[in-house]
């Protein structure tokens, strides 16, 4: 037997270890079934696209509509470039005030995403916390939960955020509600969607308590908290991100909603919602690409959000299979 | 049977109970009652004096006390925004809102149902595909963004229908006013209400379809076809039925989140219901109106869900003898 | 010689998927004559149940019947079209499944499910459809039947449940009964009973039975014939007593062994046989049996053996191969002897 050339030594080795974590994913199920599934690819691929987008606008904006010196109220009501009488320094027509649609619609973006990520993450944050707490604690605190997030239940998440949203308006007066608006905001929407995580991690909770790894770590006298943390938590994440990415459709709509009924983000910093009720006033006058085009872009969004999310669900899901 | 009925009435109660109290919390400790009512040069002794009259320095157990007998009479106080009874002005919009949702239901069921079935039982066809791809643009978008887009293509360019307002109501009795009886009254009420049910429509074809897709998966399915029974009476006998005791019943919950959606409906077309109502109130943190808003809502979605679980007991005949069973 | 009810031959069933196609049912052949019940045996996952599907015309899809034949009574039923197909589902092949509870529908009370069941084969009266169902539940054993017709389901005990599906599955007379694991979901006390119904209901029609189980205890009661299924595959057909009591295939022997008895030695170790039975998408070439087999020899990894006349029965194992030339050493065809595997003549001889 001579020398084992490089290659055969390192075929050899690749056979006898396990697959790299790369590897692994990309011949598991899910991937085949990502890329088998056009519908995945492309929203995935769109998702990307005005994430990225968002991210880079202000790099990539022809203009900043949010500079008083570069706007002129002169350039207002211009239509897209390609109709009659459009400027081909403003592709997607410009509003009342003189800003380039296309640009107000990337910043505007950026406040969407922003404000739906951090709603469900914080509603996440909250809802894997209060239910970690009831369902591992048990007794009055779990009942205390379970009870608050059953009457929130019954109620739209709509309803839910404007009224946090006209309570918090009235508390802090008008003046610091504009400083914090965005608190207020994610604030309102957060808290209701809460009780979806809540209440699956609970249940998973529940589940896992009764496990012995967690009677062992008890035994060896980890506290509640640190079992909770490091042992049942990554056990329960699963089910949870399935709900975050739902959700996060549902939050970017809430804020659009909110923004457009007048209680969301200000003009002065618009989101998409706040751009499709500026252009409302306009769309019987004619000027009708002021709210049509952040209306294409935010229903394009949810869209692709949504059937990432479906997709996900069902390829998550053992049943389907 | 009974007891079971009391057992959710008591729960029903418990409900009404916690938003009573938050109602209540909003309306005394949210703001001041009495800046409200006030101008800015009304002296200090005269608010002093309003604020005794007010019965604000009473204990807060006996002013919560208060406060829900006298919505009990449906006393909710007074606008700080309009200056007129709260009451009064919601049972003006009530009616409004009220048909709105209802028509809104009934087209969200009538549509939304056989598009379940049909996608459920043949799943494959474009048709069904067609279906799938429509029920998810009605998920994916904001209610406001359907209404914006129908306005737009309905009204400003087709001109077929009308954009905002309730077009003429007739009244009824004083207590109610319609607008079925009227012709401009119901074009007004087409472009709202399919705007309002379409997001309901979807949900409600989705979870036909799932159910039906479940349904269809389970053994007595199998063993029926095994009988050799026929197709009707496979898809439309045992597994239709079987689809739609839990899809009613859901169906009925969500009717009160229409009644909650209607806010977003009304504001796009101008509709003077209940929602705008509501909208305004938030608008200008007029406490008066939210907290009676609150208390109405929870009411009917309370009753709902009241009317939905009694429902539910009377078709399903496994639950309707474990509740005799158990009381 | 009276036609057989069912016919099976070469029968291949086929189950596309992502990975590849599994074969879960490989040239299956055999045959139940009329009044027989008929056996079918193995562990899970062997393709007992998909036998019974394949027959029934119930495969779920993907799976599909990719060749042989099936014939009822003599008439090809495999390659029917659908609503054809329909009409012998029920009047001419019953089904029972395991559970009794899932089997029926929860809405719906007994009475109309077996009205509507003898309504879609036989034409009469509803009231005539009624007093047969009434007199359905008496046979099956259900007291206070007339009553009973208006109750639910979930009203009824386990074993009742399965009475009540046994007289579903009879109530258009069929030929041929199939009952996939008919008391694996009931209590051990109700068993005997529900068996022994089936046994008897079915004699008095002149029915058939394909009587799917992994209970070999079941089928040693209640058996005319048994067919022992290995990975898809036949490894072992023939008469009740004599596969029991002097298995010709390896596997049939070490399931035997492995059965515990109540009259052995309580300390004495299970046998078991070593190994486990391959997935579909892993089975070994040649015999899928040779890797877990004590007498396996050269040629069982290189072929697949046919089920060779074995006695009275056939086992597919070639120690019961009739061809020379045939190279089974000496040791092995010792060990197979005493085993009790009865060798062919020639190979007897020659071994020795």
């Amino acid at each position: 037997m001579g020398h084992v050339t490089g290659e055969q030594a390192k075929a050899a080795t690749e056979a006898v270890l396990p697959p790299s974590r790369t590897a692994s994913f990309l011949d598991s199920d899910l991937w085949y079934s990502f890329t088998r599934s056009p519908l995945a690819v492309v929203s995935a691929m769109v998702v990307a696209v005005l994430v990225l987008a968002a991210l880079f606008a202000p790099l990539i904006a022809p203009h900043n509509p949010f500079d008083p010196a570069q706007i002129s109220i002169l350039d207002s009501f211009l239509p897209p470039a390609w109709m009659e009488g459009g400027d081909p320094r403003f592709l997607l027509g410009t509003d009342d005030q003189g800003r380039d649609v296309l640009s107000t619609i990337l910043f505007g973006m950026r406040i969407s995403l922003a404000v739906g990520f951090a709603s469900v993450v914080f509603a996440m944050v909250l809802g894997i916390t209060l239910g970690l707490m009831a369902g591992y604690l048990r007794g009055w605190v779990d009942t205390a939960i379970m009870r608050i997030a059953d009457v929130q239940l019954t109620f739209p998440a709509i309803l839910i955020a404007l009224l946090v949203n006209g309570v918090a308006r009235a508390w802090a007066g008008p003046q610091s509600y504009d400083k914090a608006v965005f608190f207020v905001l994610v604030l309102s929407i957060g808290l209701s969607f809460w009780v979806q995580y809540g209440r699956t991690v609970r249940g998973s909770v529940l589940v896992e308590a009764n496990k012995e790894y967690v009677l062992a770590a008890r035994l060896i006298g980890l506290s509640s908290r640190t079992i909770m943390v490091k042992h049942v938590l990554p056990n329960v994440l699963g089910p949870v991100l399935v709900i975050a990415t739902i959700n996060l459709a549902l939050a970017i709509i809430t804020e659009a909603t909110l923004s457009f009924l007048g209680v969301g983000v200000p003009p002065t910093q618009p989101s998409l919602g706040t751009l499709i009720r500026i252009g409302n006033d306009f769309l019987f006058s004619g000027e009708w690409w002021i709210t049509i085009f952040p209306g294409i872009t935010l229903a394009v969004l949810a869209l692709s959000v949504n059937l990432l999310g479906d997709w996900l669900r069902d390829a998550l899901n053992p049943k389907l299979r | 049977m009974i007891a079971f009925a009391i057992k959710r009435f008591v729960q029903a109660l418990g409900v009404m109970l916690v938003v009573a109290l938050i109602s209540f919390l909003m309306f005394r400790f949210v703001g001041d009652p009495v800046n409200q009512l006030v101008g800015v040069d009304t002296s200090p002794e005269d608010r002093a004096a309003l604020r005794e009259a007010l019965g604000l320095n009473d204990p807060v157990l006996l002013q919560f006390g208060r406060f829900i007998l006298k919505a009990a009479q449906f006393d909710f106080g007074i606008s700080y925004q309009f200056k007129q009874p709260v009451a009064s002005l919601i049972a003006s919009r009530l009616p409004a809102t009220l048909e709105l949702s209802l028509v809104s239901a009934f087209f969200a069921l009538a549509v939304g149902i056989p598009m379940g079935v049909y996608t459920g039982l043949y799943r494959n066809t474009w048709l069904a595909r067609a279906f799938l791809a429509v029920s998810l643009s009605g998920v994916s978008l904001p209610t406001f963004l359907i209404g914006i887009l129908l306005i737009f293509l309905v009204s400003v360019n087709l001109g077929w229908l009308p954009s905002f307002g309730r077009g003429a109501v007739v009244d009824l009795g004083g207590v109610w006013t319609t607008g079925l009886l009227t012709k401009s009254g119901l074009l007004s009420l087409i472009l709202p209400a399919i705007t309002l049910g379409l997001f309901q429509m979807t949900l409600i074809m989705r979870l036909v379809r799932g159910e039906m897709l479940e349904v269809l998966r389970t053994d007595y399915i199998k063993f029926a076809r095994a009988r050799g029974l026929s197709r009707r009476a496979i898809n439309f006998g045992h597994a239709l039925k079987n689809t739609l005791v839990p899809v009613i019943t859901i169906t009925g919950l969500q009717l009160g989140s229409i009644i909650a959606f209607a806010i977003i409906t009304e504001t796009v077309f101008q509709w003077p219901g209940m929602g705008l109502l509501f909208l305004q109130a938030v608008q200008n943190v007029d406490i008066p109106i939210m907290a009676a808003y609150l208390l109405l809502i929870a009411f009917l979605f309370v009753l709902i869900n009241f009317i939905v679980d009694l429902l539910y007991v009377a078709v399903d005949p496994r639950i309707r003898l474990d509740v005799r069973s158990a009381g | 010689m009276t036609e057989a009810t069912l016919s099976v031959r070469n029968l291949r069933v086929e189950i596309p998927t992502r990975r590849g196609v599994l074969t879960a049912i490989d040239d299956l052949s055999f045959d139940i004559a009329p009044g027989e019940v008929l056996g079918m045996v193995g562990e899970s996952g062997a393709g007992k149940s998909i036998t019974g599907s394949a027959v029934i015309g119930l495969l779920e899809p993907p799976g599909r019947v990719a060749g042989g034949e099936i014939r009822l009574a003599g008439e090809r039923i495999d390659n029917l079209p659908p609503e054809r197909m329909r009409h012998i589902r029920g009047k001419r092949i019953g089904m029972i499944f395991q559970d009794p509870l899932t089997s029926l529908n929860p809405l719906y009370r007994i009475g109309d499910q077996l009205v509507e069941t003898i309504l879609t084969h036989q034409r009469m009266t509803s009231g005539e459809a009624r007093d047969k169902a009434r007199r359905l539940l008496e046979e099956v054993g259900i007291p206070a039947a007339e009553t009973r017709l208006s109750s639910y389901p979930h009203q009824f005990s386990g074993g009742m449940r399965q009475r009540v599906v046994i007289a579903l599955a009879l109530a258009a007379d069929p030929e041929l009964v199939i009952a996939d694991e008919p008391t694996t979901a009931l209590d051990v006390s109700v068993q005997a009973q529900i068996i022994a119904l089936l046994k008897r209901l079915c004699a008095e029609r002149g029915a058939s039975v394909m009587l799917i189980t992994h209970d070999m205890g079941v089928i040693a009661e209640t058996a005319d014939r048994v067919c022992v299924l290995y990975a898809g595959r036949l490894a072992e057909l023939g008469p009740v007593r004599e596969v029991v009591k002097h298995p010709q295939h390896p596997y049939t022997i070490g399931l035997m062994a492995a059965i515990p008895s109540l009259s052995g030695d309580p300390d004495a170790a299970l046998a078991q046989i070593p190994g486990s039975m391959p997935r579909l998408g892993a089975i070994p070439p040649g015999c899928a049996f040779n890797p877990r087999c004590t007498f396996a020899f050269d040629r069982c990894t290189a072929e697949r053996p046919d089920a060779y006349p074995a006695g009275a029965s056939r086992a597919a194992c070639f120690l019961h191969a009739p061809d020379r030339p045939y190279a089974a050493p000496p040791d092995v065809l010792a060990a197979a002897r005493t085993a009790g595997i009865r060798l062919p003549a020639p190979m007897d001889e020659a071994g020795r």
